[in-house]
């Protein structure tokens, strides 16, 4: 079976001034279709380069991405990005922030009252309807964050990538918002890439944890299955083997394998 | 998505079931309301506070001016004499008694007719050229030189030049008035465009809004903090040039009326006439910060 999204032996290297730095190298990885898939490494090993290239932001020096065996060589609705900093349009509310993607996404497909359907719907989804008005300013990071992932899965992606989603919230607020994207992910069973930098996160989420070895010239070093049932709730997770020993191997390969070194 | 929503409802019918019922009748007690004056107390020392210090200040400024403007020969005229003797251009802006003798509110509106002119061609030719500057690094450097320079020029450098292409005094105005206001505009333009952040623009390629979409979405929203800074920065400038201007290309503006009271002498109205244009001054650059405050509001926070 062809896989739904492939990497295939993707390096970049970036020039400035002169001197030329190679960020990634022969970067190969296979996704299939409602897998959820975490990368992990530490800062600067390109991680978020891997993502942007997906996106179709950055483009590969050599090797390329394929997504239903079409090339991806620009942005498009059908890759969404959640951003880390979740750049919602700070004159625009909350309902016209989502409303900007599916009026340009489903602009001519759908009626107007489909999409202000389907922006409620959405919006609903990560539990925001009640804020429909408000404008990012009047509004916590976290709930930022959720109409973020509300734009992002009102395009209908195919695949959702998510870039280090919850690393500018606090742990209360980044544990709910967790459980409501494991739960979305349930739901409508998309395909998930996303950054993170938190080995529980990763954990708790993922179907597989890819991480990554240091750079300059980063590669995947290891790719984990993590063959934990779903649902899973972080409460039961705690004394769980499989949980436990997932656990132990991405430490173990983070923190003896491929300590951070600090760049000079 | 239906799911929560009867979660959400079962959760509030619950609140409601536990709620205590209520069994004795609500006896209604008339709340006494205030009286009047107590309510009206905090309201009449807000206003107070906002207008009793510049009213004071007024009164000295106004005493300090009548004390040191008393003697009969004393150069420029003191409050009572202009009271005395420009009495019908203070109470009246709006007479009309001959060509040239009419009120300064009609003057003071032929020189916003100018300005509105020269200001609106400023507006729409410097946020059309900022926006395409802005848009790339060469042009921003090429340009930026050339536009430092220029926006230096004092307004009456140019009023020669203009009179020598126009061949006519009105369009002179109105170009010296032009090109005083551009250069803020243009130039905080360019500034805005190019400070647009690099997440907004990532969320339009993936969006993939073409360019059009793309300026009128989050190009001009992002920009327009920026772009009324300029605009802010322009109304003054040009209302400074439009005075000067006038001084020198007659007709029936304000700026005429000081240079001809000057020279019939005529000092208590060349008073009144800076008075009119202090106020109109501020009320343009009130009208442009309003305008701000309404188009970008939400759009300086994150």
């Amino acid at each position: 079976m062809n896989p739904y999204l492939k990497i295939d032996h993707v390096g970049i290297s970036f020039s400035r001034a002169g001197a030329t730095t190679e960020v990634l190298r022969d970067v190969t990885l296979k996704i299939q279709q409602g897998e959820y898939v975490s990368i992990i490494g530490h800062s600067g090993c390109g991680k978020s380069t891997l993502l942007n290239i997906v996106a179709g932001l950055l483009r590969a020096s050599t090797g390329g991405v394929l997504l239903e065996e079409h090339e991806v060589d620009e942005p498009g609705p059908d890759r969404a990005v959640v951003f880390q900093n979740h750049s919602l349009l700070p004159w625009l509310t909350v309902y016209e922030n989502v409303a900007l993607a599916v009026d340009k996404v489903f602009g001519g497909k759908r009626s107007r009252a489909e999409r202000r359907e389907w922006i409620m719907e959405n919006l609903a989804l990560v539990n925001m309807a009640h804020a429909k008005d408000k404008r990012p300013a009047e509004i916590s990071g976290g709930m930022k964050q959720r109409v973020g992932i509300a734009r992002a899965l009102a395009m209908e992606p195919k695949i959702l990538l998510l870039d280090e989603p919850f690393g500018a919230l606090d742990a209360l607020t980044r544990a709910h918002l967790q459980d409501q994207v494991m739960e979305i992910h349930a739901r409508l069973n998309n395909t998930m890439i996303m950054i993170t930098h938190d080995v529980d996160e990763a954990v708790l989420l993922s179907d597989r944890i890819v991480m990554m070895t240091n750079g300059p010239a980063a590669t995947i070093g290891e790719v984990l299955t993590v063959a934990l049932a779903r649902p899973r709730r972080r409460l039961e997770l705690v004394d769980n083997h499989e949980y436990n020993r997932c656990r132990a191997a991405v430490l173990e390969f983070l923190y003896a394998r491929n300590r951070f070194v600090e760049a000079a | 998505m239906a799911n929560s929503m009867l979660k959400l409802k079962t959760v509030s019918e619950g609140v409601a079931a536990a709620a205590p019922v209520a069994t004795a009748s609500v006896v209604p007690l008339a709340r006494k309301p205030p009286p009047l004056s107590a309510r009206l107390l905090p309201v009449a020392q807000k206003i107070a506070a906002a207008t009793v210090p510049p009213l004071i200040i007024a009164a000295l400024f106004l005493l300090v001016w009548e004390m040191a403007c008393w003697s009969p020969t004393s150069s420029l005229p003191p409050p009572s004499r202009v009271w005395s003797e420009a009495k019908d251009l203070i109470v009246d802006p709006f007479f009309v008694a001959g060509t040239q003798d009419i009120g300064l509110g009609w003057r003071v509106l032929t020189s916003l007719q100018r300005v509105a002119i020269g200001f609106g061609l400023a507006a729409v030719v410097g946020v059309a050229v900022g926006t395409v500057v802005g848009q790339s690094v060469w042009a921003m450097r090429g340009f930026d030189p050339l536009f430092q320079v220029l926006r230096t020029v004092p307004p009456l450098a140019w009023l020669p030049i203009s009179l020598a292409a126009f061949r006519d005094a009105s369009p002179s105005a109105i170009f010296v008035i032009f090109v005083t206001s551009i250069w803020p505009i243009l130039i905080n333009t360019a500034v805005g465009i190019r400070n647009i952040p690099q997440d907004y623009r990532n969320v339009a390629r993936v969006l993939r809004l073409n360019h059009l979409e793309f300026f009128v979405k989050i190009m001009v929203p992002s920009a327009a903090p920026y772009i009324f800074t300029g605009l802010r920065i322009g109304i003054g400038l040009a209302w400074l040039a439009i005075v000067a201007a006038e001084m020198l290309t007659g007709g029936v503006g304000i700026g005429f009326f000081i240079w001809d009271a000057w020279n019939s002498s005529r000092l208590p109205d060349i008073v009144v006439a800076l008075a009119y244009i202090g106020g109109v001054g501020f009320l343009l650059d009130r009208l442009v910060a309003g305008a701000a405050v309404l188009v970008t509001r939400g759009t300086a926070s994150n």
